[in-house]
């Protein structure tokens, strides 16, 4: 029980900063090195952390099943609409300096909206991944 | 590097190869900041220490199996392995040296991606602005690839062990 | 430029002889070991080799990472890193593909040793029905 008392405090300790790790390499992907891949597995390994702790069926609570099986998918679309964008506004399939008047800043957002749709993708996928090996064996912890 | 893998290819238990292939995770990480390569040092530490690690070890906990058997004859692929590795030797002989200049790879694109940048994109990490901007594509079809994976495994893995009846036995025997 | 990749030095080839035996590590691994999730794992030390393959070349020893700042102006060469950055997340996702055939395999036949598995298939009648309801 103590030992699983330091666990849980720890955790309690850490996730919060795992998860703002997350969004701030995600964020920070135009300044320094990070970007969507690196974000996404960092929050999925944060609801990872979480659910080896405190359970799986916790885990459920908090991040459930059809949210994880929505990421997934969301995030493709956001990437295709991305794309779609840049078609209906003029240019070809992708295209991002038709997204702004100003050809720069619509890279910036097209990057932007990319990688958040990387992000999406690669964390839902992780995390139901995890939960699907984890309930095919019973795991508890 | 070569050490870890050496180990792991002897060991017999499991556990101790998914850890060593951890760990030689890790090792790759570093070896790819000396090379200067940060956003592929950290997506290889977080992707291959971390996740890769936790599926194999949620499939050794589902295999339920810890020690692999020994090996009868380790001649016969040791021959061949080494024979592909002298081959390969041999080819790698016509490459550019280490940190070669001139070398083909840095006179096609990569001078106009690197001098464009600032005035096209304009966000000062050229790795993610080719990723996503000039190579956008390519990380569209990953992302499909990532996402047909996940669907992939929830088709294989879809929870009926329970109250399985028998139709759906012979089904999922039978894929 | 044909001048200098003539020369035949041992010392500039060094990293590719590394990048080759960590190849064939892998392969071997993958060859010789019967344990399905072994084999796996070697799998994973061969892509991870090919990574090496990839980014080693491109790495410039004046150089510094590929970050535009008014610093530094020479870089290593960022192209390869962004193949190598989609060929890792893939890897990932093609091991999470094989561990679930794994799995599966493993709840049909009751093994995962390879020999054993082929023993298995060779006899007539399926054996997968009976131990698969566990």
């Amino acid at each position: 029980m103590k030992a699983d008392l330091i666990l849980r405090v720890m955790a309690k300790l850490l996730i919060p900063f795992i998860v703002l790790f997350a969004l701030y390499v995600q964020f920070h992907g135009d300044f320094g090195p990070g970007g969507g891949f690196q974000a996404g597995v960092i929050l999925a390994a944060a609801v990872i952390f979480y659910a080896l702790i405190f359970g799986l069926a916790d885990a459920r609570r908090v991040v459930p099943e059809s949210l994880v099986e929505a990421l997934m998918a969301v995030g493709v679309l956001i990437y295709a609409g991305v794309g779609v964008a840049g078609l209906l506004l003029g240019g070809n399939f992708l295209d991002y300096f038709v997204l702004d008047p100003d050809p720069v800043h619509g890279q910036h957002r097209g990057i932007f909206w990319v990688e958040v749709g990387v992000a999406v993708t690669v964390s839902g996928v992780m995390l139901k991944i995890f939960y699907m090996f984890a309930d095919r064996g019973g795991l508890e912890e | 590097m070569a050490a870890a893998v050496c180990v792991l290819a002897r060991t017999r238990n499991l556990f101790s190869a998914i850890v060593l292939s951890g760990i030689y995770s890790f090792l790759m990480a570093t070896v790819l900041v000396a090379m200067d390569a940060v956003d592929v040092a950290m997506t290889e530490a977080s992707v291959g220490a971390g996740i890769s690690t936790v599926l194999l070890l949620g499939a050794l906990y589902l295999c339920r199996s810890e020690q692999s058997k020994p090996l009868r004859q380790v001649w016969l692929p040791l021959a061949l392995s080494v024979a592909v590795g002298a081959v390969l030797m041999y080819g790698t002989l016509g490459l550019p040296e280490f940190s070669d200049a001139h070398a083909p790879i840095h006179t096609h694109v990569v001078p106009r991606y690197l001098k464009e940048m600032p005035k096209e994109v304009g966000m000062p990490n050229v790795v993610t602005a080719v990723l996503a901007s000039y190579r956008g594509y390519d990380t569209l079809g990953e992302t499909t690839v990532v996402f047909t994976a996940g669907a992939g495994v929830v088709a294989l893995l879809r929870r009926k062990r329970r109250q399985r009846d028998a139709p759906d036995a012979a089904k999922g025997a039978a894929r | 430029m044909n001048a200098v990749g003539s020369h035949m030095s041992l010392g500039g080839h060094f990293t590719y002889f590394v990048t080759v035996f960590l190849m064939i590590a892998g392969l071997f691994i993958v060859i010789a070991r019967g344990n399905l999730i072994k084999k796996l794992i070697g799998l994973g030390i061969f892509q991870t080799s090919v990574y090496l393959l990839y980014i080693v070349p491109g790495k410039l020893v004046g150089g510094t990472a590929p970050i535009i700042s008014p610093a530094y102006t020479e870089y290593t060469n960022p192209l390869p890193h962004v193949l190598i950055l989609t060929a890792i997340v893939v890897g990932v996702a093609t091991l999470a593909l094989g561990l679930a055939l794994v799995v599966r395999i493993r709840e049909a036949y009751d093994t995962v040793e390879e020999d054993d598995i082929l023993l298995l298939d060779a006899r007539p009648g399926r054996p997968a029905k009976a131990s698969s309801l566990r």
